[in-house]
């Protein structure tokens, strides 16, 4: 019974895949509101980690774990919405720079990731720990930001 | 009667030329305008990371000890033409090891190099007039213990009539003043010391305020965001209006000066990055004393969008 069920949901995830893929990698405008649907996931999670760390929000592990997992979630997706046809258009903060230097943009995809499962694997229980695995990561919005967003304000 | 006429017209011709020349002769300091002042070394480095001179003087990007070997060579490309930023290392032969504290505090201040020539405001000594002088002497004794670095750097590329240094000296007729841009109403130690700050050593204005055609800071725009000089996008308004930072508490601001997060924890971007890591090493009571003063500005709202 359970050996079907995990079948059935195999093949329906698998199907699911194929038909995503059926219609093509996101494109143009849909890649701009995918990555800027993730980037606000990441504002509203960094924002209760932030007030966490700032001992505004009371720390609680599994709101911890939340914030660690979309994170990581995000780092691991957002690099692929960045096709060569987003470039321009609906309000993007995307400099060209990602286009020109796609190397070392995905190299700081790959450092965030690489922050965000390191924060996972702590599970932090406590706020101290938390703190640590959520400043090495907060360090990567910026090192990005720095040469591959512009500012729109 | 025709001859008299020329002979007039020749006369005002010459009369019109010295004047100019003396309207725009470059005003170096003496060494005995200079105040009496034993150089607090610690001051000096809080002045050269309050004011970013790394950002431009050392290798983009540098970090750690790198940041301290000031051989300049970054290309700033503009309206007037390309600057280069200038070696200021203390090597005798291509930086400024040879200089005296008048010839420093001339170039910081008054916009004058040693040998008497304008500087242009790409280097911003509009802002650095309102400095105390015992501050940049404190930057001076800093600057001296750090590295010294041979390059030299080749000149600017201008185009006319940008290329003619002696015109700057109307400019800075118009435009060079120690005077305070922001009066203040309450003249709290606080507020007065966050001018201080951001309106001298710090000179945010020259990135955060829009610049009028004869490339001068709008002062009727103070802080109110301007295009980005690097290219597309713009510099934030940072004035307490809808458009700037109305909705930041004091502390959001110091915050943001330590930490590189917004309020709504969006991350510093851009060439702010290196200008918040710099001023997150400032003691705490000065990023107070600016979130303060940012706080007291004139709310306006973004021009030119």
């Amino acid at each position: 019974m359970f050996r079907s069920l995990t079948l059935a949901l195999l093949v329906s995830s698998a199907v699911a895949a194929g038909v995503a893929y059926a219609q093509g990698p996101i494109a143009g405008e849909g890649a701009i509101q995918s990555r800027q649907a993730i980037m606000k996931s990441y504002g509203a999670a960094a924002k209760v980690g932030g007030g966490m760390a700032k001992g505004e929000i009371p720390y609680n592990p599994a709101v911890g774990m939340l914030v660690l997992a979309t994170l990581n979630a995000g780092a691991n997706s957002v690099g692929h919405f960045f096709p060569e046809d987003s470039q321009t258009g609906g309000d993007t903060e995307a400099a060209p720079k990602i286009w020109q230097d796609m190397q070392g943009f995905n190299e700081k995809i790959d450092e965030l990731q690489g922050a965000t499962e390191m924060a996972l694997a702590s599970q932090p229980a406590d706020l101290d720990t938390f703190k640590a695995a959520f400043g090495d990561v907060a360090q990567n919005c910026k090192s990005c930001h720095e040469d591959y967003r512009i500012e729109k304000n | 009667m025709a001859k008299k006429l020329l002979a007039a017209a020749a006369l005002i011709a010459v009369a019109a030329g010295a004047l100019f020349w003396l309207l725009t002769a470059p005003r170096s300091i003496s060494t005995a305008a200079l105040p009496q002042h034993q150089p607090d070394l610690e001051n000096g480095e809080a002045m050269f990371q309050l004011g970013g001179c790394a950002n431009c003087h050392a290798v983009p990007k540098a970090e750690g000890d790198e940041r301290l070997k000031l051989a300049g060579g970054l290309e700033l490309a503009t309206d007037f033409g390309t600057f280069r930023v200038p070696n200021i290392s203390p090597d005798e032969a291509t930086g400024i090891g040879g200089w005296s504290d008048a010839d420093f505090v001339g170039a910081m201040q008054r916009g004058v190099s040693p040998d008497g020539a304008h500087y242009y405001p790409a280097f911003p000594y509009a802002s650095y007039a309102r400095m105390r002088a015992e501050d940049v002497l404190d930057l001076k004794a800093y600057l001296d213990t750090l590295p010294a670095v041979s390059n030299e750097v080749a000149g600017h590329d201008l185009a006319f009539p940008y290329n003619l240094r002696r015109g700057l000296g109307l400019w800075k007729r118009l435009y060079l003043s120690d005077a305070p841009v922001v009066s203040l109403t309450a003249d709290a130690e606080r507020l007065l010391r966050g001018r201080y700050l951001v309106e001298g050593a710090g000179h945010c204005g020259e990135c955060h305020t829009p610049r009028g055609t004869l490339g001068a800071m709008r002062e009727d725009a103070w802080l109110a965001g301007a295009p980005n000089p690097e290219g597309k996008g713009r510099i934030p308004n940072i004035t307490p209006h809808a458009d700037g930072v109305e909705s930041w508490s004091e502390a959001d601001l110091v915050y943001f000066f330590e930490s590189g997060f917004t309020p709504e924890f969006d991350s510093v971007g851009g060439s702010m990055v290196a200008v918040q890591e710099e001023l997150a090493r400032l003691e705490k009571s000065d990023l107070e004393a600016i979130a303060a003063y940012l706080k007291a500005v004139p709310p306006r709202p973004s021009a030119g969008r």
